[in-house]
């Protein structure tokens, strides 16, 4: 119900004080991206652009063709997990998954359900009614996924989601996000530092550096062989010079 | 750009800003109209009682900044080598009581225990050897000034001194430094750069103050041109003076203001003092005894009027007073006048704050006086004294309508605009914090306009804001200045009366008033304490 | 949009300050504070003319005397007030020049006012003399004059009030201009280090000397009479001067809001009666300006009988008073 929708970055410019970013890319329908690079190479801007919380000065955001222009990020097709406070603390589970079905919370009864549905998907049964304190740091980003899934928006934007995660949560989590892909088949698209993720999960890398984009391609080729010099050096492994 | 414009937060903002630009620029106003209809009345009131006015203001200020600031550095240094002993807590919350007892409640406490017939006025007379003077004029003045301003100073420079990182004090402790070189390379430099604002916003209280002088300063030769602008107003009825001392007024305080500037003060000064950090010296027998003695000197200074309202009010017919007419009347107007003033000075505020928090999204700098406005140019309201607002819409209306039936809309303008600074103060850290969570949340879910506030907002910001509420009503029901321009038989305060009942010289009524009063706005300041204290 | 504001600010600033005035049958009358006292006469002579005219009488009262004037003329031709009550001889000139107010229209042969009265606009309810009273217990020997009252021990304090407020404050003014004519600045300069506080209205004053804040006060040579009758005892005298003692009569005017309510002129004709007359000695403490139904209390014989009465043209104060009283200003500022 909520295939992917394609996202394109087409001749993307912003900027403010120092820093100027440019970005082209082309993040087709229902694959997963991660979005990769240094810190302060843009990767936050560049989902911001997307998600709208950040207008472009030149260039055109396009969601599903459709040029995002002046759309606020309530009525873009896209979802939205942040690192943290994806949660109101002082609401129970039950409401902040609700919140993304309906703003005023008048939930119908379909709406009912559909939260009831995602609650369960993502192991939150019983749980309904605790207060985000009462969880552990893995089962609040499981509340945001839930409430990614009653969005049922094609577009899914994940802000280095795990970044706060050990090892094994974070494991864990990346399979639910995987889980969540194969049944929506929605667009994803998420920041990461540990390429063991981007390995993982994604479909393609996008590389950005210094605020441009600076190599996109398939996954298996940015951690094969064949890997781009840039990320090599992003990586730390660049190639032995020849000789 | 474009969608920021039209942001309604910001439209809400601007209407803040207007209600304050047409307050204080309609009292402009009717000063410039007044002095324009009669230069020469104006002009001719630059006399030598003028001049007077003047060097009394300038000098009684730096007299009070001295004898509150040199003090409050000794005692804060003293609670600050001491920060663990029993009591500590409750001096420092004692040492808050004074920033909200109304200033006419003081004044009688002060008069209580030490005026000529007061209750040390017997020992003091014989410790003196003749008999006491009492406090009437400058000593009136200053005792008043210091017992409002050595508390707040203090608490300003503990603050300060809890600043100092806890691994210099371990430094210190390591390299066995004495109190004297302790003082030297760790507490002096901390108290230095806070100096120059506490000294500031102390002079900058005591240039504006006005009901201290109205009721201790004892005639002519002990006034202050706040004083003076209200007595030219309601007992000479020389508008042309009026506008006179006005200006004179605030030129002195922009002078003020810009001097502190260089000296690189901020007199915005709040006092919040936190635990302080531990300490690892062991202070010498003679240096605890002699840190005690200051402490306790202090701690009696400041508890002595309170100490003394309270019992000179406990011998007023308490039960009568509440039952009277003019007592209630004045206490219901008392309470709805201070509760308009303080709702208007939490939506000011709140305005304020959201259009601020907006703007800090612009990028483009287009906005930046705007945002400047909002964030900092809000408080100087704080810097204009309500006395001048009042007698620019005084001269202003008296054309056009009866000023007295206009004193409820008067008060509640003026002491709503006089209490947002403080409010502001109240609800924007929870309130950036809160925004620092939710707004990109919020607009990424389409959670906006109302629905925002019941399920997102007001959960977060609800004790805050009753906090900020209950402070600012604190605040407007001590307020003397605007009424005292205003008030008439038809609307009288609760410090109107007891400044009437004063007058006519029923002390025990004004001295159970002013414990009702007291008791009110200690309540009300406890429970902004307690709202806002117990923020997550 | 800062129009519409404005608009709006100052008609909800309207709607929040002018109440419904109820116009049944009712007399607003200014006049000073310690008149509407509870000890004052003002309870007194209210419920003595509401009986008589089954109206609702209100007094609003202001500060002091010249206050009161202050009020008017702030007011305009817009007051509430139907009768101002409480000015006396000294702003009479300049109270006429306001044009606020109206013929009283009554006959004023009952008048019994020392130097007579002829004053179609101020009619007189009472009289005193200015005097210094001082607790005999705190002063051994009063001064016998002005002239030792200026000269005396500045360690010995009074209270005196405020002329741009108080009548007393106004009437010591010009008694010391009466005695000292030109020299008054410098008698001003001495006499203001024996100035503990100058108060706004005389109540106040009164209040911190018989609290003991202070041995002498001035007030009227009527004073003493309140502690003789009320708490019995002979303690505070006032001190006879040998220049003479300043008289004030107090008087009440028709405003011209009032010479259309025919309560007003009743009141003003009522002012003169016994019904009145009798509150005037034992609550406002000063001589009645027409018969009382009984003998005044023999404690008003034993008084100071001023030697010398001494008064200024109504028009020389009228054309001087803002001149005479900068001059004190700048003088008590010092």
């Amino acid at each position: 119900m909520s295939a992917g929708l394609a996202v394109q970055l087409d001749n993307v410019g912003f900027g403010y004080g120092e820093a100027q970013f440019h970005f082209d890319a082309l993040l087709p329908a229902g694959e997963i991206t991660a979005i990769m690079g240094p810190s302060g190479s843009g990767k936050s801007t560049f989902l911001n652009l997307v998600a709208g919380f950040e207008e472009p000065h030149g260039g055109t955001v396009r969601i599903g063709g459709a040029d995002m222009a002046g759309v606020p990020p309530w009525q873009r097709p896209v979802s939205m997990i942040f690192q943290e406070n994806n949660l109101f603390a002082h609401l129970p589970v039950e409401k902040n998954v609700a919140l993304g079905r309906a703003p005023n919370l008048k939930l119908g009864e379909a709406d009912r359900s559909a939260v009831a549905q995602a609650l369960q998907a993502t192991g939150l049964g019983g749980k309904e009614k605790r207060l985000p304190h009462e969880l552990s740091g893995g089962e609040r980003q499981r509340v945001a996924i839930a409430r990614a899934l009653v969005r049922e928006r094609p577009v899914l934007i994940l802000d280095e989601p795990f970044a706060s995660l050990g090892p094994a949560l974070r494991a864990e989590m990346v399979e639910e996000v995987r889980a969540l892909h194969r049944r929506r088949g929605m667009t994803i698209l998420f920041v990461t530092h540990h390429p063991e993720d981007a390995e993982r999960l994604a479909d393609q890398v996008v590389l950005l550096d210094d605020g441009r984009t600076i190599a996109t391609g398939p996954a298996q080729d940015f951690f094969g062989a064949a890997a781009p010099e840039p990320f090599r050096r992003y990586l730390g492994k660049p190639l032995p010079s020849p000789g | 750009m474009a969608r920021l414009r039209s942001d309604p937060r910001l439209r809400q903002g601007a209407a803040a800003l207007a209600v304050l630009a047409v307050l204080i620029g309609g009292a402009f106003a009717g000063l410039l109209v007044e002095g324009m209809r009669n230069p020469a009345a104006a002009l001719a009131a630059f006399d030598a009682y003028l001049l007077r006015l003047v060097r009394f203001t300038l000098w009684q200020a730096t007299l009070s900044t001295l004898l509150s600031v040199l003090p409050a550095l000794l005692v804060a240094r003293a609670l600050s080598r001491h920060p663990r002993f029993p009591g500590r807590q409750v001096i420092l919350q004692l040492f808050a009581v004074p920033l909200a007892l109304p200033a006419i409640v003081a004044a009688l406490g002060l008069l209580a225990l030490l005026g000529r017939a007061g209750l040390l006025a017997s020992s003091l007379s014989v410790l003196t050897g003749g008999t006491w003077p009492g406090i009437y004029g400058l000593s009136g003045i200053l005792v008043a000034h210091v017992f409002f301003n050595l508390p707040l100073a203090t608490r300003l420079f503990l603050e300060a001194l809890d600043t100092v990182p806890a691994d210099q004090h371990r430094l210190a402790a390591q390299l066995g430094f004495t109190p004297f070189s302790t003082f030297r390379f760790i507490e002096w430099p901390a108290l230095r750069q806070s100096l120059p604002s506490v000294a500031g916003l102390v002079f900058m209280l005591c240039v504006t103050s006005f009901t201290l002088v109205l009721t201790l300063g004892g005639g002519p030769r002990a006034t202050t041109l706040e004083v003076a602008i209200y007595q030219a107003l309601r007992f000479d009825f020389d508008p042309a003076r009026a506008v006179s001392l006005t200006l004179v007024q605030l030129g002195v305080t922009a002078l003020v203001l810009v001097l502190l500037a260089r000296l690189g003060a901020d007199t915005a000064g709040e006092a919040n003092p936190s635990v302080s950090p531990r300490r690892f010296h062991r202070p010498s027998t003679g240096e605890r005894m002699a840190n005690a003695a200051l402490i306790a000197l202090a701690t009696l200074f400041v508890l002595g009027p309170i100490a003394a309202t309270v019992i000179s009010g406990m011998s007023a017919d308490l039960a009568r007073l509440l039952f009277e007419d003019a007592v209630r009347n004045a206490a219901a107007t008392s309470l709805w006048l201070s509760s308009l003033a303080a709702g208007l000075a939490v939506l000011l505020s709140l305005s304020l704050i959201r259009a601020r928090r907006t703007l800090s999204q612009d990028r483009t700098g287009s906005f930046r006086p705007f945002r400047w406005l909002t964030e900092t140019g809000a408080g100087y309201v704080l810097v204009i004294p309500p006395i001048v607002i009042g007698a620019g819409w005084f001269i202003l209306l008296r054309r056009a309508a009866d000023v007295f039936a206009l004193a409820p809309a008067m008060v509640i303008l003026v002491n709503g605009v006089m209490a947002m600074p403080f409010a502001l103060r109240l609800i924007r850290p929870a309130y950036e914090d809160g925004a620092n969570r939710h707004d990109r949340l919020c607009a990424s879910l389409g959670i906006q306009g109302w629905q925002r506030f019941r399920l997102v907002d007001w959960p977060v910001l609800r004790r805050p804001l009753l906090a900020a509420l209950a402070f600012a009503m604190a605040l407007s029901l001590g307020d003397l200045g605007v009424i005292a321009l205003f008030g008439s038989e038809q609307v009288q305060t609760l410090p109107y009366l007891l400044l009437a009942r004063m007058s006519s010289y029923r002390t025990a009524d004004a001295a159970g008033l002013a414990l009702f009063l007291a008791l009110l706005t200690l309540a009300l300041m406890l429970l902004a304490d307690r709202l806002g204290g117990r923020r997550r | 949009m800062r129009k519409t504001l404005l608009t709006l600010f100052l008609s909800g600033a309207f709607a929040a300050g002018l109440l419904p005035a109820a116009a049944q049958e009712k007399l607003t009358v200014y006049t000073y504070g310690s008149f509407t006292a509870e000890w004052g006469p003002g309870p007194l002579v209210e419920k003595a003319f509401e009986a008589e005219c089954q109206c609702d009488v209100s007094f609003v009262a202001v500060a002091d005397g010249v206050a009161l004037l202050n009020r008017v003329k702030l007011e305009g031709a817009s007051t509430q007030a139907d009768i101002v009550l409480g000015l006396d001889t000294n702003l009479t000139a300049e109270a006429r020049a306001t044009g606020l107010f109206a013929p009283h229209g009554v006959d004023t042969a009952s008048l019994a006012i020392p130097g007579g009265w002829e004053d179609e606009t101020f009619l007189p309810f009472d009289y005193g003399y200015f005097a210094f009273v001082y607790d005999t217990e705190a002063v051994a020997t009063p001064p016998g004059s002005l002239k030792a009252l200026v000269e005396g021990d500045a360690s010995q304090k009074i209270v005196i009030q405020d002329p741009r407020t108080s009548t007393p404050g106004l009437g010591l003014l010009l008694w010391i201009k009466a005695v000292y004519g030109d020299r008054a600045e410098a008698a001003w300069e001495q006499l203001s280090d024996r100035v503990l506080t100058v108060t706004p209205g005389w109540s106040e004053a009164y209040g911190l000397f018989t609290s003991g804040e202070a041995p002498m006060v001035l007030s009227y040579t009527t004073s003493p009479a309140y502690h003789m009758i009320a708490e019995n005892t002979e303690r505070y005298q006032a001190a006879a001067f040998e220049e003479g003692h300043y008289l004030q009569v107090e008087v009440a005017a028709l405003t011209t809001k009032g010479a259309n309510n025919p309560l007003a002129k009743r009141f003003m004709a009522f002012m003169l009666t016994p019904a009145f007359q009798d509150a005037v000695p034992e609550t406002n403490w000063m001589f009645p300006a027409a018969k009382t139904s009984e003998p005044l209390n023999p404690a008003f014989d034993k008084l100071v009988e001023p030697t010398k009465t001494l008064s200024l043209p109504a028009e020389e104060i009228a054309a001087n008073r803002k001149q005479w009283v900068d001059e004190w200003l700048a003088v008590m500022s010092r």
